[in-house]
């Protein structure tokens, strides 16, 4: 093509040049042009290759609609952005920008040979093609197709962007800025709404920025919406989604366009709740379906005009019009009037109004009606065009080097049907138009089908004497569906519009159609002989144009993405070398190993310290829970599975939650300290979740019950003191309270001091040793363990994290809920029957105890596992078998749930679900692991202890 | 994002401030004994599944942390009503 400059006209600024680079080549362009004025003006038409057959494309659009001119913008390392429209893309001083899906170059393509054979490529070919034989597909098939598909490259490297986010409130917001959007705009800010302007150009203005007859009115417009408080004006900001309540999501770009990366946020997101929402989009030009509409040079008529009139670009020396609508007519009269060379206009239909006639004869342009184009000369650009009069052969050839298509409008009802507002099919436009709303929401302007480009009629392919079957007219230009490709699918069978689209991928690309879905509706109604309405629409869903996750993520991204929770003593932790681990949010010291230890020698020196002195542990994350009131003890009574009204004050249960339907969903120890006053424990993940459920039954089922619930799970820092020597490291740091085993046995709380701080101490256990939680305020936590490990230097303290605990608690056989049970799991299948109340009539879950599938044999119970090589510890998650003679896939049995070293019995152990464990204590199983299968014995599950003599001193 | 009334707040508030907790009006047997296994399985876990009109239960659980029922419709996505726990179906 050999477009140009014109001499005079258009909004950009001709003394201010601009240099940028496309594919490594140098090119000017002036300020306020975008990439594809700006190459157009170059005399550049091949912009890119297509996505399935590579063929060359140029500039279909001048705005967001481009389904061809596809380029990625690279703007230094990790700012790579692939698949812009070089219709949106603002040119600066230093642009990168390259063409897509080409290799070697753009103008010698290898993958171009898919047009060649394009023939064989029809809809539904990968699904046709790619199914035998079946070992073909990953060795063959799936590397090859990936090699050749997919749009433009993804980037390679992290994003070192960063994104701002706001929500915004407002009573009115209006999208789209042009004549309609502007005067609703104007009517609006001299009333007391706060309004709010988007439009996704850089400019203001829509199709009057192409119109110079405007330019005039909408400065004073832009002027005066400027100057009113009311009103806010944001331009590059792409309204993309419309979501329930009138709520918007829009991204503004805001550094794209300078020459320099700024420190400033690249995008922000807006998340927009509008009183009434007005949509005026407008509407997007039609393209024509011919032989060859493709071309590099073939293009819309509206954006050959906004070319001219708004960047000062001629898209060609000598244009042809093919028309089907008025307003290309207009178009062209206003391209001759502008200077550029118009070679002919031909207009598909025989009845056109006088007065265009008349105005086409006295500015010298040939005029043949009834004609149509019926082939595109020229590969990487239009050389010449065929033409023919309908339904005779006589074929023309004409000499242009670009032709334009006038085919008619759509209106942009993308926003409207997010909203699932209803559209009706309005036969004289050949359109859908927004009818019934959904939200409070008007659609104006040329969006609502309101406008006055002249009339028009509908063709869905160009009359042509050339066999049908043997032509390339396109309809979906970014997936390179073809009006053939729509023939074939009806052809084939389907007749509804959804399945069309999916079988052919018609309006399934970046563009979501915006091109396409009409021309491929048009086509189906032939084929099947039914009226469009009759067909349907396919659905319009967010976003409107592709935007980048950079915005949509904003700051949720690295350390940001999700809080993590600390504990008071955190910090100590990290300053003595823990290794961490998350638990639910919270990040808890794994171990702390010392002198180069892993983890396994870490986790034996702390076990042992723990066994054979004292050690220390950071239990704060525990979920709290304090329940007061007079009903606190009935109310735990009726949640929790045993018995809470005879507890004494002072004295601690273990309690053990069940959802309603039979299954342990939580458990934890729980003190009473007063008739009225419970502290709750809660296992570190379900604390949120218990407080959940224990507020549903309270507000639902017993409102009746005067009971309060408060989380203190971050009031408190809980330092867990275990070992033989955790007595004597306590003793003389408490007031208040006797220690003696006589005055505060196990499973007992008490109230006073240490270090001058107030505690609650428990006398509890995890870990079967003697051992005291210190419960303190959270802000003493670090200052009270720092004391302890002080004065406990002479017993030789030892920080231990949670894998040890893991390890001393599975010695013991308690199990840890969501490890060793999993959703499924009873409080008989768990071994845990002396925990569920006989005599209590009621409790949450009770009734499902007897359920038939809960009292049946056979079910899966928690057990003991020792393996017979002892040194051999199993894969927690395994599977078991009890023969493994028998054929594969054998019948399991069960799996491990829980499987460490234990230093302290220097051996293995384990525990898991086995069907009908219980009853098959010393029997043999099998546990099939990658390296070979091992044999191990059925045990109980306390490995260590059984008589508790180390608890009770 | 859909705006949902809070009956204990008295106002409209965005849905990331609530939580969806099931169908509403299913109360907790008073003698869960007296149950058959049939009756307690519907108990349990036959829900109803309808197209149109559907009587659920919402926590403001960012908010006041009250349980409420609300009637949304299932088609539309939109919430026809909502009222506290413990008044009549609406």
């Amino acid at each position: 093509m050999s477009g140009y400059r014109l001499p005079a006209g258009g909004r950009v600024d001709r003394n201010k040049p601009v240099s940028f680079t496309f594919d490594g080549k140098s090119y000017q362009g002036l300020a306020g042009d975008t990439l594809a004025s700006a190459l157009l003006a170059n005399g550049i038409s091949l912009f890119g290759r297509s996505f399935k057959y590579h063929r060359p494309r140029g500039v279909l659009a001048a705005g967001s609609e481009e389904p061809n001119a596809l380029v990625s913008v690279l703007r230094g390392p990790g700012r790579f952005t692939p698949n812009l429209r070089a219709t949106n893309v603002e040119i600066h001083d230093g642009l990168t920008a390259t063409s897509q899906n080409r290799w070697p170059s753009l103008k010698t393509d290898f993958g171009a040979i898919n047009d060649r054979l394009g023939m064989f490529f029809p809809a539904g070919f990968y699904n046709k093609t790619f199914m035998w034989p079946r070992s073909f597909w990953d060795r063959l098939y799936e590397p090859a197709i990936r090699k050749m598909a997919g749009l433009g490259d993804a980037p390679t490297e992290v994003d070192p962007d960063t994104y701002a986010a706001t929500y915004a409130h407002c009573d009115l917001l209006i999208v789209g800025a042009g004549p309609a959007g502007l005067d609703a705009a104007l009517e609006a800010s001299g009333t007391g709404k706060r309004v709010i302007l988007i439009d996704e150009q850089d400019e203001v203005g829509g199709g009057a920025l192409a119109d110079p007859a405007l330019w005039a009115w909408l400065e004073r417009s832009v002027k005066a919406l400027n100057a009113a408080a009311n009103v806010t004006i944001l331009s590059r900001t792409t309204a993309f989604g419309y979501y329930h309540n009138n709520f918007i999501g829009a991204v503004q770009r805001l550094t794209d366009h300078l020459p320099e990366n700024s420190q400033a946020p690249r995008e922000k997101l807006w998340r927009i709740r509008a009183g009434e929402v007005l949509l005026a989009q407008g509407a997007i030009e039609r393209p024509l379906v011919f032989d060859g509409n493709d071309t590099p040079g073939v293009m819309l008529s509206s954006a050959a005009r906004i070319f001219a009139n708004r960047y000062g670009v001629a898209v060609g020396k000598s244009l042809a019009l093919m028309a089907v609508h008025d307003s290309g007519w207009h178009d062209v009269f206003a391209l001759k009037k502008a200077g550029v060379g118009i070679a002919a206009i031909i207009d598909a239909r025989d009845d056109i109004d006088e007065a265009l006639q008349a105005e086409a004869a006295a500015l010298g342009i040939a005029v043949h009606l009834s004609h149509s184009v019926i082939g595109v000369k020229g590969r990487h650009q239009v050389a010449a065009i065929e033409m023919c009069a309908n339904g005779s052969d006589v074929r023309r050839t004409i000499s242009c080097d670009a032709l334009l298509m006038a085919g008619g409008w759509t209106p942009s009802v993308h926003l409207w049907s997010h909203s699932k507002g209803s559209l009706k099919w309005r036969d004289d436009l050949g359109a859908y138009v927004p009818d019934q709303p959904n939200e409070n929401c008007r659609s104006i302007g040329a969006c609502s089908g309101d406008w006055d480009f002249g009339k028009g009629a509908v063709f869905d392919v160009l009359p042509t004497p050339k066999d049908q079957a043997r032509i390339k007219a396109f309809v979906d230009f970014q997936n390179d569906v073809t009006a053939n490709d729509i023939n074939l699918a009806v052809r084939e069978g389907f007749r509804s519009i959804e399945h069309i689209k999916r079988y052919t991928t018609n309006g399934m690309a970046t563009d979501q159609g915006k091109t396409s879905n009409l021309n491929g509706l048009q086509i189906a109604s032939t084929a099947l002989a039914k009226a469009v309405p009759d067909i349907g629409l396919t659905t319009f869903r967010p976003p409107y144009t592709p935007q980048t996750f950079g915005a949509l993520a904003g700051h949720a991204k690295g350390a940001l993405f999700q809080a993590t929770r600390t504990t008071n003593i955190d910090g100590w932790a990290e300053e003595n070398g823990a290794i961490f681990e998350l638990v639910a949010q919270w990040r808890r010291a794994r171990y702390f190993p010392k002198f180069g230890e892993d983890m396994h020698a870490a986790v034996n020196r702390e076990c042992r310290a723990v066994r054979g002195s004292v050690g220390i542990f950071d239990a704060s994350t525990l979920g709290k829970i304090e329940v007061v009131g007079p009903d606190a003890a009935e109310f735990l009574n009726r949640m929790y599975t045993n018995p809470w009204k005879a507890l004494e004050p002072g004295r601690c249960r273990y309690g053990l939650l069940l959802k309603e339907d039979g299954f342990i969903t939580d458990d934890g120890v729980s003190a009473r300290l007063a008739p009225d006053r419970f502290h709750l424990t809660t296992t570190t993940g379900g604390a949120a979740r218990v407080l959940n459920m224990m507020e549903d039954y309270l507000q639902t089922e017993w409102p009746d019950l005067n009971v309060w619930l408060t989380s203190t799970t971050e009031q408190y820092a809980v330092v867990a003191l275990q070992g033989p020597n955790a007595r004597k490291l306590l003793e003389p740091l408490v007031e208040g309270i006797d220690l003696s085993a006589e005055e505060f046995p196990h499973m007992a709380i008490r109230e006073g001091h240490i270090c001058g701080i107030p505690t609650r101490l428990f006398r509890v256990s995890f870990t079967g040793e003697l051992g005291f939680e210190i419960n303190v305020p959270t802000a003493y936590g670090r200052a009270l363990w720092e004391r302890l490990m002080a004065d406990g230097a002479e017993y030789g303290i030892t920080p231990y994290g949670t894998e040890t605990m893991h390890v001393l608690r599975a010695e013991k056989g308690f199990i840890i809920v969501g490890q060793d049970t999993d959703g499924t799991v009873t409080p008989y299948d768990a071994g845990l029957d002396w925990a569920v109340g006989k005599k209590k009539p009621d409790f949450v879950g009770r009734r499902s105890l007897a359920r038939p599938d809960i009292v049946a044999a056979g079910r899966r119970q928690l057990v003991g596992l020792l393996t017979e090589d002892s040194k051999m510890v199993l894969e927690e998650g395994a599977q078991i078998v009890a023969d493994t003679n028998q054929p594969v896939p054998m019948t399991m049995i069960g799996h491990v749930t829980s499987s460490y070293w234990s230093e302290t019995l220097g051996r293995s152990i384990a525990m898991a679900l086995v069907a009908n464990g219980h009853a098959m204590k010393g029997e043999t199983i099998y546990v099939p692991m990658p390296e070979g299968t091992h044999k191990a014995v059925i045990s109980s599950m306390v490995f260590y202890d059984q008589e508790g003599a180390r608890l009770h001193v | 994002m859909i705006l949902i009334h809070c009956p204990y707040c008295d106002e409209k508030r965005p849905e990331i401030e609530f939580a969806y907790a099931g169908q509403a009006h299913i109360a907790r047997p008073v003698d869960p004994d007296s149950y058959s296994d049939e009756e307690w399985e519907r108990f349990l876990f036959i829900r109803a599944n309808p197209r149109g009109r559907h009587h659920e239960r919402w926590r403001h659980s960012h908010g006041c942390g009250r349980f409420f029922n609300a009637v949304r419709d299932t088609v539309t996505d939109k919430f026809e009503t909502t009222y506290k726990a413990g008044e009549p179906r609406k």
